[in-house]
């Protein structure tokens, strides 16, 4: 189609990309360029028709859209959706968590992608071994006190170690890190714990036994549980637990396309667009898995609020019901009586220049044709 | 990850800072001031490398999903004077 190409470049801009795109794809063969000018004129006619009208009251239609068949969403978090799969909220709780922008996730996640694109099944359980943050309970045979000498005697499994990629050496580096007043000794594929201090009761040696036990030794702090699944043709591990900005510093990792399901660290990790584009995936991810069709335009007209002061703030009285600065507005939202003696002692101004205020004193709304300053400019306009 | 260069990931649209021109252009076209726009604190790991400072306008290249491509605009904010207190209880 390289001859209606200067045609298509008048139209960019009046009409969006996407359009054009379809345009383009569904033309037949043969067409003749008089009618390819017609099209794009009827689609810009039609384009501007569909345009929401100035002053319209979006917000309202967007809550109320997302409202209605919030009701008919699933309200049990703990069915576990398959056998081998993660558990991960779901339905109205996780739609619940994302708007009101938690920053406590009930069941944090990751999506790693491998920078290896075809990596054999033994490398892909690998990488995740070596991801998974592991204690070195998960690694020994046995581990036993030694009363006559004092000291914990652990005996590593060499299966394991050599499984999730770990030396010896390793482990005893984390294991002097982690615990206080100790020494650590290697004799093979054997530690032997000691205590620093001497004369110390046995009972304390118990004790570090049980500390030893849970310390980190490997891995990444955060990713509780790893499940490497294909999808497509791609091997993804799936985690129970975050943490983004380690495991993008990792060589293995497909550092483009791996993800978190926390908008918060992903706002710190990658920014504020990227925790917007993240708001709306997750939003419509939660959505079409429960079957529910609500236009994309509602949830990005949600998002870009939360998104618009530069951080990410919830639907709530917290984040964006208290940035307004009409006091009525907030009262009317939820704890009045809170929010009209604090303003009553800040002394507050009410200018009564939105909808809800009006609202509540019987005024006219500026909304709709209450906002003809939108559209015309008359002699008399005030200006601001 | 003490790089300079702007992070390289699925989620991370394009950001450009916008000459002084193009910026008042833009507040013409559209009748409004720069207070007006959208925020972005200066802190914004995206930001990284483009040498911005508070004030400036910068151009997000966004793909949209209804639109193909769109682009929106923010304002560099300072970090320091935002009250901090986003998200809600939990």
């Amino acid at each position: 189609m390289a001859e209606f190409d200067d045609l298509f470049k008048k139209y960019e801009g009046l009409i969006p990309e996407s359009l054009l795109n379809d345009v383009k794809d569904h033309l037949p063969a043969k067409v003749k360029k008089s009618d390819v000018q017609k099209i794009l004129e009827k689609l810009h006619i039609e384009y501007e028709l569909a345009k929401i009208d100035a002053g319209e009251s979006v917000g309202l239609i967007a809550a109320e859209s997302m409202g209605e068949p919030g009701t008919q969403m699933t309200l049990n978090t703990k069915h576990a959706g398959g056998v081998s799969e993660l558990q991960v909220t779901i339905g109205l709780p996780r739609l619940i968590e994302i708007f009101d922008g938690r920053k406590q996730l009930v069941t944090p996640s990751m999506e790693i992608y491998l920078s290896d694109k075809n990596p054999s099944p033994d490398k892909v359980s690998r990488i995740a071994a070596k991801i998974k943050e592991t204690s070195l309970n998960e690694l020994v045979k046995t581990i036993e006190v030694n009363v006559a000498d004092a000291t914990i005697e652990v005996d590593l499994d060499k299966n394991l170690l050599a499984k999730y990629g770990i030396r010896t050496q390793a482990i005893a580096k984390a294991l002097q890190k982690g615990l206080k007043n100790v020494n650590v000794k290697v004799k093979e594929d054997s530690l032997f714990i000691k205590l620093t201090k001497e004369g110390e009761e046995l009972n304390k040696l118990y004790a570090l036994k049980e500390e030893a036990k849970k310390t980190f030794v490997s891995g990444i702090k955060g990713i509780k549980q790893v499940l490497p699944v294909k999808k497509g043709d791609e091997y993804v591990i799936m985690t129970a637990g975050s943490n983004l900005k380690k495991v993008l510093t990792f060589e293995e990792v497909d550092s483009y396309k791996t993800k978190c399901n926390d908008i918060f660290e992903t706002l710190k990790v990658l920014g504020l667009e990227a925790a917007r584009q993240l708001i709306i995936e997750e939003a419509i991810k939660v959505l079409e898995d429960q079957g529910i069709n609500i236009d994309i335009r509602h949830i990005m007209l949600a998002t870009d609020i939360m998104c618009a002061t530069g951080e990410v703030k919830g639907i709530t009285r917290y984040g964006i019901v208290g940035e307004k600065s009409s006091v009525l507005a907030r009262a009317s939202f939820e704890t009045p009586i809170k929010h009209i003696i604090a303003a009553s002692e800040r002394g507050e101004i009410d200018k009564l220049s939105s909808v809800i205020e009006n609202v509540m004193i019987n005024q006219a709304i500026p909304a709709g044709t209450g906002l003809p300053s939108l559209r015309i400019k008359s002699e008399g306009a005030v200006k601001k | 990850m003490a790089k300079s260069t702007p992070i390289k990931h699925s989620l991370v649209p394009k950001h450009t800072k916008m000459g002084e021109r193009s910026v008042k252009e833009l507040l013409e076209k559209y009748n409004i001031s720069k207070v007006q726009l959208p925020k972005i604190l200066n802190n914004d790991p995206a930001l990284k490398g483009l040498g911005i400072k508070v004030g400036d306008v910068i151009k997000i290249e966004r793909k949209s999903l209804t639109a193909g491509n769109s682009e929106y605009y923010r304002v560099v904010a300072d970090a320091t004077k935002v009250s901090g207190t986003s998200g809600g209880e939990s």
